[in-house]
């Protein structure tokens, strides 16, 4: 397979497809969560699952960290080629004539999330890795839904969470339905993806935002 | 009616350029962009000023030699039309009207608003093209048969006119509406199946040599381009590159 890659459009591919991969991460992160709302019982029992399978944590967890931090740097790389391809700029440029405020700021939407994913791993990803591997603490199957009721303590990390989780409904709104125009998919099927796009785009994202209201207002 | 313009000046392609204030008066609703550029000229030749230059040819839509960013959109408000084609009825008594030359590192400005568009022409030459025998024993095209679908498809492809509007809308100087219409029209067709795997990775490589850029999907070009070029032939264009990539 030549082009790995070294061309935009390979580049552009590559972004897509590592989009489409955490999208699904995103999925199952979500149903996982929201069982948290449904069944305390039910979220410490599949959060023990995840937390101590060989294959969730060894194989599957490296994958996701590998597509999380491929798809910020690829998308920053193209950025920056893309500012480099128009040296000069227009006096003036009405670019919300002929396209999206959410398709023209991908950038801003993503660096949000990131800066969002920031928190989210020093909340729970960074605590987890040091009960589990450093620490060496004995394994708690009931410690998990503590754990995520006392993260939404805090109105402000709340409130953090809730603006992060609406900037990623904008990426999303444009970022799933560009993902298969640049896999080159575009034909009869356009407008259904278009709609479940823009429909992911709202229900997942507003679906963590619920989660963390919930938690947050329950604990008065 | 009356107009302000502000415009782009350039000596050459060495020197830094500037926006510079003009002044028009009894612009007539009926003229062409064009046109009203011609009156400008001669007043300014008539002071004795350098007149503006700008790129242009057919005046009919059709050759895609005009282009200029106008009031920040390529080829004006308008939709559909080239600068040529867009009239002075578009806009009011007392505006102001911004005029730019089409803004990419692979369209440097020669002069004033005129961009070098050769980068269009590479990606052509890298493999825009057919192999058909023409030395005694040639075939006729229409006696190969195609599917209407198809030709349709790419027809509509062959229409662009590489005025280059796809790429100063894109926020990203990109060019893969371009690329991907010039690839899409042979791909389309049966005699385009001999070189298919070579044209499309050789003129993705040249796209890139140049200088353009990345291609976000914001649908601006298909917005902006006068002859309706649409998005399906980039999403064409990426099949082509994966297949030709597999391929090796």
């Amino acid at each position: 397979m030549s082009g790995l890659l070294n061309t935009s459009i390979a580049r552009k591919i590559a972004m897509a497809l590592s989009g489409l991969f955490l999208i699904i991460f995103l999925t199952q992160h979500f149903v996982i969560n929201f069982t948290s709302v449904v069944s305390p019982e039910n979220f410490n029992e599949i959060s023990h699952f995840m937390g101590t399978n060989a294959l969730v944590q060894f194989l599957l967890q490296p994958v996701l960290i590998f597509g999380v931090v491929f798809h910020f740097v690829m998308g920053f790389a193209l950025e920056l080629k893309n500012r480099q391809a128009r040296n000069a700029k227009y006096a003036m440029y009405k670019g919300s004539a002929n396209a999206s405020w959410v398709s023209r700021n991908m950038i801003i939407s993503g660096m949000v999330v990131l800066a969002f994913l920031g928190l989210h791993f020093y909340d729970f990803w960074v605590p987890e890795m040091v009960y589990k591997y450093i620490e060496f603490n004995p394994e708690d199957p009931a410690r998990y839904f503590p754990e995520l009721v006392h993260k939404f303590e805090s109105p402000v990390r709340t409130g953090i969470y809730v603006v992060s989780f609406a900037l990623l409904a904008l990426h999303l709104w444009h970022g799933f339905q560009s993902a298969f125009q640049t896999m080159g998919v575009n034909n009869k099927y356009t407008p259904a993806i278009k709609t479940l796009g823009k429909t992911f785009a709202v229900v997942i994202p507003f679906g963590f935002v619920f989660i963390a209201l919930f938690h947050h207002f329950n604990q008065f | 009616m009356n107009l302000k313009l502000k415009i782009w000046r350039q000596k050459d392609a060495d020197s830094a350029g500037k926006m510079v204030d003009y002044e028009i008066s009894d612009v007539s609703p009926d003229m062409s962009f064009l046109e009203m550029l011609d009156v400008l000229n001669e007043d300014l030749i008539a002071k004795g000023d350098d007149p503006v230059e700008f790129d242009h040819d057919c005046r009919e839509g059709i050759c895609g030699a005009c282009s200029l960013q106008i009031n920040g959109e390529p080829h004006g408000p308008d939709r559909g039309v080239t600068t040529c084609q867009l009239h002075m009825r578009k806009f009011k008594d007392g505006d102001t009207i911004y005029i730019e030359p089409f803004r990419a590192k692979a369209f440097p400005v020669v002069k004033d608003l005129i961009v070098d568009r050769s980068s269009f022409d590479r990606i052509q030459q890298a493999g825009g093209y057919i192999s058909v025998n023409t030395s005694g024993n040639t075939i006729d095209a229409n006696a190969i048969p195609v599917n209407k679908h198809d030709a349709d498809k790419a027809f509509d492809a062959a229409t662009c006119i590489g005025c280059g509007a796809c790429v100063a809308a894109c926020k990203n100087a990109s060019a893969m509406l371009f690329t991907s219409a010039k690839v899409s029209q042979f791909a389309l067709l049966p005699q385009g199946q001999v070189e298919a795997t070579d044209r499309v990775m050789n003129m993705v490589r040249q796209m890139d040599l140049e200088g353009f850029g990345n291609c976000t999907n914001t649908g601006a070009c298909e917005i902006e381009c006068p002859k309706g070029i649409s998005l399906e032939n980039i999403a064409r264009m990426n099949r082509e590159y994966l297949a030709a990539s597999l391929k090796g």
